[in-house]
């Protein structure tokens, strides 16, 4: 299938800053589910504010890394993504994938992720008398997907996986960072996902800008589960970055210099250009 | 091992030991009123200079004064020359196994360093993986922690490989000798140690990063004037002739770091960090940090800066890893280790933990973790309900322990009230990894000050020394 | 230069010269509470006023109530909840100096650290044995001794120019402020002006700026309130005048920018400033008001102090 992608994040300062840091993680994996046709990360701001380039390069992740900075005085910036991916079915499965992370640093928490006893007791649970990491995973999964209901609005970006499941409420965000906890307190190596999704015409129409959980398949490697969706992720996904939970795989992270306040907002489009 | 002879580094069956001879005479001729003078002026010296070390939140005068004691520790040259390759081999061996394990890992699918120890690391930083820092070198000064129990023996107690601290005693300890007692060093032929500063510069500036085509600027990043190593860190700064800066006088811009000053913003290519990782880099670790610099590591990583040391060097010189670093000098270099282990036991194996519980009045017990001589067992020395609550503390979280023998720790003369006596004392000598590896002929020795004690920290009342290595 | 070590050299500077001054204003409040009757016209007691002078009264007033000697010794000399305390300045200056020590020549280190020791030793002595006097010649000779290391010591580097920049901003700052504390603080009612007391008073503050013999040599004859205000405000020989400080504080600007290649903002308003102030005479000064002129000035000064933060101390000149 080939998708389009257009992803726009527009920040807004009060009062103008001094400047701004971010680092970007804006491409798309490279691995054999999805092959890049046309890529163009733009950065703007209004007038006064000079946009400079930072370096780049590919961490151990896989995913490639930009630096980017703006020289004040700046009141808006955005970032524009503009894009088209072929994809292609691997049923979760990260085959053909480059990277160097040993699959064992993913056994360590953070914050976000880290498994209260509600959460260890979910996984627990759903994995009972089941064999076999894949199985598990599915199972966790699915027992996630149930006890998080698909509410956008009551959880908020620092939310953690163990507040989410307390709450029983979440996005896609909580699910994934719920399902990298719950994996990891059962010794399976997991991790944060982001990147796009195309909604499906029966599905609920969730966030374009997608998160999901990859979880260490001995045998297998990384496999991907949208606890969100039910799903593995299949063509109607594009992949970003990964890290251990939402924060550290955050397609922009970034800090800006000065007294005012931030507001941002983010729009995603993701189109089927073809079958 | 309690009750056994204690080597004496200065008599040896009753004769005064080869290096020491000359100070026999001198400790001899020195009248207690000289003492007590010198001793006076050695403090105003250190007050005068400034070098204390900063305890907040415990009331009293925030800045103290190390205990110094003027009789100082001797090695002969010969003596040296074993240490140096000792440490020097060491130095090697803990750098490759840094590259290694942000790397291919060699070492781990070889089976000779367990799988977790290094991946499940706290001090493990993915963010480092797959990134080669100029020259490889992720540890620049390696403090390496001896002790010593025989003529020829040395032992290493561990190895401090992200940024090992009091380097400056070595140099102000040596510059203060000097004004005491300039005839001692007149009759000694001892080997200067003032050469280190200009050898930590070349040794950053040799690993100026792939970007920068220039003379490199090369900066020490402090987390400021309230932090316990503040002296230290303003005192290197001064003696290298480089800016000494704290994360808000750093900022990123496009692919460099640079750093404010009163002509503009000028470009940073090296960075001596005296700040722990978590604190580096808001934008990729701890985003809390007020005392980094947001996307340092960005540019670190596409070759815009040198950070030293590397992030992650850490994982190096943790206690559990400490005992695989002779395996590591096996499997990098080819050679025997020329420095030994303290033999240890991992409390976190339960043959081991079985053999700890049974002998805990014998043993020093450590947290893997810990530091400064805090959260430890001296078996020996302790009460049997020390004993008994520490034995608690082990058995509920086993891996967080390492147990040692207790080691008969060498002796040096030492000033005290009642006149010159025994006390224990350990040695960190300082080396220097970049385009070379290099290790200035002295060493910080730290010393217990209370008769028996085996700590030397000087969080617990342990003070320093002078240490001479003499020339042929 | 690193702009914070800039910053931390200008404030060390800023900080000995304010504690000189409180220790100066401490002498004045001494004198004149030893000639009779300065009182009971409005004021509790001859120290108000000078509390009211640095601008520190209400804060006074919350915590001793009472302004007798003993309490305006307190805090205006060991007080460290009041940032203007002679404890907190030397403190302050110490701690700026301890965090740029290698900025420092040893000689300038020992004279502040010394200063600093000394201060805690004061901190120790019981209160009887430590009479007013004592108190300020101590701080007085102690400022002496950093501004004489300084002069002695230091390489004539940017740092020099930024503590001097420090030095003769404050003090610019602070001799507009005593100046102001005669005219309209100190002397109770209108109609004194002219009188016996007024010029007592102005004598007092010659006294207390050290400039009494100066100022004879300078003018001889009759003290007049208009010779002691020009004395105090234009003359080029005077070393705490407004056109003194003034002169000073362009004078390493010029450096600066001689050292720097380029002229900034900074230069522009203490040029402008400077050349005011020479062509000013004392008459117009006094047909303006000369309150309003002083009120006038200590903005200006407070710009340039802003004027310097923007271009050289944030780091972030482009």
């Amino acid at each position: 299938m080939i998708l389009t992608i257009a992803h726009d994040t527009v920040y807004r300062y009060d009062q103008p800053m001094r400047g701004v840091v971010q680092s970007q993680r804006l491409t798309p994996a490279r691995f054999d589910g999805q092959r890049v046709i046309d890529w163009v990360v733009e950065v703007r701001g209004d007038d006064g504010a000079q946009i400079v380039q930072g370096g780049g390069f590919r961490d151990g992740a896989g995913d490639w890394v930009q630096g980017c900075t703006v020289v004040g005085p700046v009141r808006e910036v955005v970032v524009s993504v503009r894009g088209m991916v072929e994809t292609t079915n691997l049923s979760g499965v990260l085959r053909g994938h480059r990277e160097r992370i040993r699959p064992e640093v993913y056994l360590t928490c953070t914050p976000a992720t880290a498994a209260d006893s509600g959460l260890r007791d979910l996984a627990q649970d759903a994995t009972v008398g089941i064999g076999g990491a894949l199985d598990r995973a599915h199972a966790l999964a699915g027992a996630i997907r149930k006890a998080i209901v698909y509410r956008p609005g009551v959880t908020e970006a620092h939310t953690t996986a163990a507040e989410a499941l307390a709450l029983g409420e979440g996005v896609c965000q909580d699910h994934a960072n719920a399902m990298v906890g719950a994996a990891i307190s059962l010794g399976m190596p997991a991790r944060y996902v982001s990147g796009y999704l195309q909604a499906t015409e029966d599905g609920a129409p969730h966030e374009a800008a997608h998160a999901w959980a990859e979880v260490w398949v001995p045998d297998l490697g990384w496999v991907g589960f949208d606890a969100s969706n039910g799903v593995c992720p299949d063509d109607h996904y594009v992949r970003q970055g990964s890290g251990r939970d939402a924060r550290e795989a955050a397609p922009i992270r970034g800090i800006a210099r000065g007294p005012g306040r931030e507001e941002m907002d983010v729009k995603v489009a993701v189109e089927v250009a073809q079958q | 091992m309690t009750g056994q002879a204690f080597f004496n580094e200065m008599y040896e069956s009753g004769r005064v030991r080869g290096p020491y001879r000359q100070l026999e005479d001198w400790m001899g001729d020195m009248p207690a009123e000289l003492r007590s003078l010198k001793q006076a002026e050695a403090e105003e010296l250190f007050r005068r200079i400034g070098i204390t070390f900063a305890v907040y939140g415990e009331g009293g005068d925030p800045e103290r004064l190390m205990p110094f004691d003027m009789f100082p520790r001797v090695f002969a040259q010969d003596e040296w020359r074993r240490l140096e390759r000792g440490v020097i081999q060491r130095a090697k061996a803990l750098n490759a196994f840094l590259a290694d394990v942000y790397a291919r890992g060699e070492i781990v699918r070889a089976g000779l360093v367990p799988r977790d120890l290094v991946y499940r690391n706290e001090a493990y930083e993915a963010a480092m993986v797959g990134f080669t820092p100029p020259r490889g070198v992720f540890s620049h000064i390696v403090g390496v922690d001896l002790v010593r129990t025989g003529p020829d023996e040395f032992f290493v107690l561990e190895d401090n490989c992200r940024t090992p601290s009091g380097v400056s005693y070595m140099l102000e300890n040596r510059e203060i000798m000097m004004r005491l007692f300039p005839g001692l060093f007149r009759e000694n032929r001892i080997a200067p140690v003032d050469s280190y500063s200009e050898e930590l510069r070349r040794t950053l500036a040799s690993v100026a990063p792939p970007k920068c085509e220039r003379d490199p600027t090369i900066v020490i990043l402090t987390p400021g004037a309230y932090n316990s190593a503040y002296y230290e860190h303003s005192f290197l700064a001064d003696l290298m002739g480089v800016e000494l800066v704290e994360g808000q006088d750093l900022f990123v811009e496009g692919e460099y770091v640079w750093m404010r000053t009163t002509e503009g913003p000028q470009r940073v290519d090296v960075i001596y960090r005296r700040i722990d990782d978590a604190f580096i880099d808001p934008l990729c670790f701890r985003p809390d940090s007020m005392l980094g610099v947001p996307g340092l590591m960005d540019v670190y990583r596409s070759g815009g800066v040198t950070i030293c040391s590397a992030p992650g060097a850490g994982v190096a010189d943790d206690k559990a890893i400490y005992c695989f670093v002779p395996e590591m000098v096996r499997f990098y270099l080819g050679e025997e280790p020329i420095l030994q282990n303290v033999p240890t036991w991992q409390c976190g194996t339960a043959e081991d933990l079985k053999y700890v519980l049974a002998h805990l009045p014998e043993l020093v017990v450590k947290e893997v973790h810990g530091s400064g001589g805090y959260g430890m067992l001296v078996g020996p020395k302790a009460t049997r309900e020390q004993v008994e609550s520490f034995r608690v503390r082990i058995e509920e979280s086993p891996g967080n322990y390492i147990a040692q023998p207790t080691l008969s720790l060498s002796t040096c003369p030492t000033f005290v009230d009642e006149g010159v006596a025994p006390r224990h004392v350990d040695l960190r000598p300082y080396c220097l990894v970049g385009e070379r590896v290099t290790l200035v002929p002295g060493g910080l020795t730290r010393v217990a000050m209370k008769e028996g004690s085996l700590v030397v920290n000087s969080s617990q009342g342990g003070g320093v020394k002078d240490t001479w290595v003499l020339s042929e | 230069m690193l702009s914070r070590t800039a910053t931390n050299l200008f404030w060390l500077a800023r900080y000995m010269e304010r504690a000189e001054t409180a220790a100066r204003l401490m002498a004045v409040g001494e004198r004149m509470s030893l000639i009779p009757s300065t009182c009971g016209s409005g004021y509790r007691s001859e120290w108000v006023p000078l509390l009211q002078a640095n601008g520190s009264f209400a804060m006074f007033e919350a915590k001793y109530r009472d302004p007798v000697q003993r309490n305006v010794e307190s805090f205006m000399f060991f007080d460290r909840d009041n940032p203007g305390s002679v404890a907190s300045c030397v403190s302050a200056a110490r701690e700026n100096a301890r965090i740029v020590r290698t900025a420092l020549t040893s000689q300038v280190w020992d004279a502040l650290n010394t200063a600093y020791q000394e201060l805690m030793a004061l901190e120790r002595t019981e209160r009887s044995g430590l009479p007013l006097t004592r108190l300020t010649d101590w701080t007085l000779r102690n400022c002496a001794l950093v501004r004489g290391a300084i002069d002695a010591t230091q390489l004539r580097n940017d740092g020099h120019d930024f503590m001097n920049i420090g030095y003769y901003l404050e003090r610019a700052d602070n001799t507009a402020r005593l100046v102001d504390v005669k005219y309209y603080v100190l002397l109770p009612r209108v109609d004194f002006v002219g009188s016996g007391l007024d010029n007592y008073q102005w004598t007092t503050l010659l006294r207390a700026l050290s400039a009494h013999r100066a100022f004879h040599w300078a003018y001889g004859g009759e003290v007049t309130a208009a010779k002691i205000a020009h004395f105090l405000i234009l003359n080029r020989q005077s070393p705490r005048s407004l056109l003194t400080s003034v002169q000073g504080a362009c004078d390493h600007l010029d450096r600066l920018a001689r050292r720097y290649g380029r002229t900034t903002r900074a230069q522009t308003q203490a040029r402008a400033m400077l050349a005011g102030l020479a062509e000013l005479s004392i008459d117009e000064v006094f047909d303006d008001g000369l309150h309003e002129f002083l009120t006038r000035f200590i903005g200006d000064i407070s710009d340039l102090g802003g004027a310097v933060f923007d271009t050289y101390l944030s780091g972030d000149l482009r």
